[in-house]
């Protein structure tokens, strides 16, 4: 084949491929930090919420989990408006990712519960903690121990699908690479360079976890 | 201006999710294949084939699947040929699809207590009978409730094939959108063909999941 | 000549060596017991023996061939001993009679009939001839255990290697997969068993093996090593097993 490889253009758009790393890093950072809130939320709920909640959280999460990402950004970004509510293509981009998120990790974090088990929150009760009390400071902190490494790898999914926020306009990194390729025709060697920071991105949020782990359970609790 | 009906909007949307199921199915099925191979090389006692299959499953589940398709589209057409979309979407998504199983299965097959392997061994079998005889038939066992799972995983994946323009659910959703102006409602019914196709197929998985776990007879 | 000749073997794991020097050789017909402390190499030589660990230096001969770690000797090899381990490892998606039939198909290409005759023959002689159709977690340890050597003795080997058959039983499931072993001894097989149950080896063994931190530290008659052991490690060894 004939095909000669250009990469001259990464000299006048490296700026470019830098800010919509950085859109990405963000939107992950903080769509991490919210969506895995939400997520303990949804658990706490699913698993010892209100009777009345407990559905609703349900169908969120099969909601969420049974339908495409992207079809979830549209309706968000194209959908909601027309009830009204308006947003900037990163405020979706971000609700998106929350709402997301939110759904995956609760049933991880569900498992992390479950699998710390009934005799946690009877010790709990039994020193006169309120449900709640017991929740946060006796079963929540193992219960994420026990789920880190399954939550780290839905974080790192939940950014690598996060490209597709190009496609509302949000500028992030995919956005930067259809923005270069639209300038430099240059299509193949765009994607090349931004998959391979993308790469380098899952390597290193996975490492950046495994110290968030390490930092948030000092001490192997013993199982 | 052309009134459309629920049913209009409805009708077109479930054409094209035709297109879903046939990508979702070619998808899982060449996936599956091309997985098996990366599977055997995956855990073959040489080194290079691991190698080689280590890095591709790293290179695939550590980019977005989105940049998959883009470069598929693009990469094929380097070969200056006229790739349709379909092709490209075919090609990516079954690439994606096989490392995803592959490190599925690897998980399955590294579960067998080594006892079962240094039996086998010890009665004389030889690496492809052990796994075609003892290995295999157990890691496959435990290997359908999680391949399930990722069906739907595939399914949902093919909607970003609308992307590069193939005309699937996804796909079929923004066009009815832009005639229609009613983006709330086809995104909605777009969202409801998807939950019914992945719906049955996440919950089979967990049913089977459970069925594995209850059955502590593991034959 | 010896059916299994073991020679100045040495096998390490990283740093640790955990076999310093082993001689052995073992005689058709004999039955010999393996003793020694938890860590002094019992399973690993007898995991070398059968090629499910390579050594680093000295050699193992059985019947007269050499041991070699490719696929084509370890076969060879293997077909000549078998090996009964602590854990049965029965295969679990098989029936006891599948299982005793399966290596026979496969490994030596035995005609389904044929191979299923024998595993009537060798399910009948460890007394589970009526277990043909159960499947493995439908069956007691010991009956495992039995099935397991079954399983082992329809590769008709010339020599088996046992390594602690009861340590995973009841103690009253103990006595069933010992009598089903007495009886392989009495009809002459040749066996190489590492074992905790003294009683047993002083009855049935024609020599017992005193391992040391990798070392035969002493060998000999039961009754001489039992009745009189030379050196303080055994003698301790056999102190601390009341
Ligand atoms: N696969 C392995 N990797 C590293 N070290 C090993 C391995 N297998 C055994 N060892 C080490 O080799 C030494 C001897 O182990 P071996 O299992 O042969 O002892 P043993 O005499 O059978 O003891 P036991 O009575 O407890 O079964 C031990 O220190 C053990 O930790
Ligand atoms: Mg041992």
């Amino acid at each position: 084949m004939g095909y000669v490889f250009d990469y001259s253009w990464l000299a006048d758009y490296w700026g470019v491929l830098l800010k919509g790393v950085l859109v990405t890093a963000e939107l992950t950072l903080v769509g991490a930090t919210l969506g895995v809130s939400l997520g303990v939320a949804c658990a706490w709920a699913r698993s010892l919420g209100p009777r009345w909640l407990k559905p609703i959280v349900a169908t969120y999460v099969e909601l969420i989990r049974n339908t495409p990402f992207l079809i979830q950004l549209f309706f968000i970004f194209f959908g909601l408006p027309s009830l009204g509510v308006q947003m900037s293509e990163i405020q979706a981009a971000l609700l998106a990712m929350v709402i997301n998120l939110g759904a995956y990790s609760c049933e991880i974090v569900r498992a992390g519960i479950q699998a710390t088990g009934q005799g946690q929150f009877e010790a709990g009760w039994s020193l006169g903690m309120t449900r709640f009390e017991t929740f946060r400071y006796v079963v929540l902190i193992p219960a994420l121990q026990k789920i880190w490494p399954a939550l780290s790898s839905q974080i790192v999914i939940v950014m690598l699908g996060s490209a597709v926020v190009s496609q509302i306009a949000a500028e992030d990194l995919s956005f930067a690479a259809n923005f270069i390729q639209s300038r430099t025709f240059r299509a193949f060697e765009s994607y090349i360079v931004a998959t391979l920071i993308y790469l380098a991105l899952a390597i290193l949020l996975r490492q950046l976890l495994r110290g968030v782990g390490f930092v948030l359970f000092p001490r192997r609790s013993g199982r | 201006m052309i009134e459309f009906s629920n049913w209009d909007i409805l009708r077109n949307l479930l054409l094209a999710a035709r297109w879903t199921v046939v990508l979702s199915l070619v998808s899982f099925v060449g996936g599956g294949i091309v997985g098996l191979g990366l599977l055997f090389m995956r855990i073959s006692r040489s080194r290079w084939p691991r190698l080689f299959a280590g890095a591709y499953v790293e290179l695939f589940q550590g980019t977005p699947l989105l940049m998959q398709l883009f470069l598929a589209f693009f990469g094929l057409a380097l070969f200056g040929i006229n790739v349709p979309a379909w092709l490209a979407a075919g090609v990516a998504l079954i690439l994606w699809t096989a490392a995803f199983l592959a490190e599925i299965w690897r998980g399955c097959v590294e579960s067998i207590a080594k006892g079962q392997w240094e039996a086998s061994a010890s009665l004389g079998m030889g690496r492809m009978q052990q796994m075609r005889y003892v290995v295999l038939p157990q890691a496959m066992k435990i290997a359908i409730p999680p391949t399930v799972g990722f069906s739907v995983q595939v399914v949902k994946g093919t909607s970003l094939t609308s992307i590069i323009g193939f005309v699937e659910l996804s796909k079929a959703g923004t066009i009815v959108t832009n005639a229609t102006f009613l983006p709330f409602t086809v995104y909605g019914y777009v969202a409801l063909i998807y939950f019914v196709l992945c719906f049955p197929l996440s919950k089979s998985s967990q049913y089977l999941e459970r069925k594995l776990n209850v059955a502590h007879r593991n034959h | 000549m010896s059916l299994i000749e073991i020679t100045d073997v040495r096998k390490s794991f990283g740093a640790n060596e955990v076999l310093k020097g082993i001689d052995l050789n073992v005689e058709p017909g004999e039955v010999i017991a393996i003793i020694g402390k938890s860590g002094s190499g019992k399973s690993t030589l007898l995991r070398c023996i059968n090629g499910l660990e390579t050594i680093n230096s000295g050699s193992i001969q059985v019947a007269g061939a050499q041991l070699a770690p490719d696929e084509l000797h370890l076969k060879a090899l293997r077909l000549k001993v078998g090996m009964i381990f602590q854990s049965f490892n029965l295969f679990p998606h098989k029936t006891a009679g599948q299982n005793v039939m399966l290596s026979q198909m496969v490994v030596k290409k035995t005609p389904k009939p044929e191979a299923e005759a024998m595993a009537r023959k060798m399910l009948e002689r460890v007394g589970l001839a009526h277990k043909f159709d159960a499947y493995p977690d439908e069956l007691s340890g010991g009956q495992q255990q039995r099935v397991a050597i079954a399983r082992a003795l329809a590769m008709q080997p010339m020599a088996l290697l046992c390594d602690e058959v009861t340590s995973a039983l009841d103690p009253e499931l103990v006595q069933e997969v010992l009598a089903v072993v007495k009886e392989l001894a009495a009809e002459g097989m040749t066996l190489l068993m590492v074992t905790h149950e003294m009683r047993f080896a002083r009855d049935v063994c024609s020599r017992v093996v005193f391992m040391h931190m990798g070392r035969v530290h002493e060998i000999g008659p039961p009754a001489e090593v039992f009745g009189a052991p030379k050196t303080p490690e055994l003698r301790q060894f056999l102190g601390a097993q009341h």
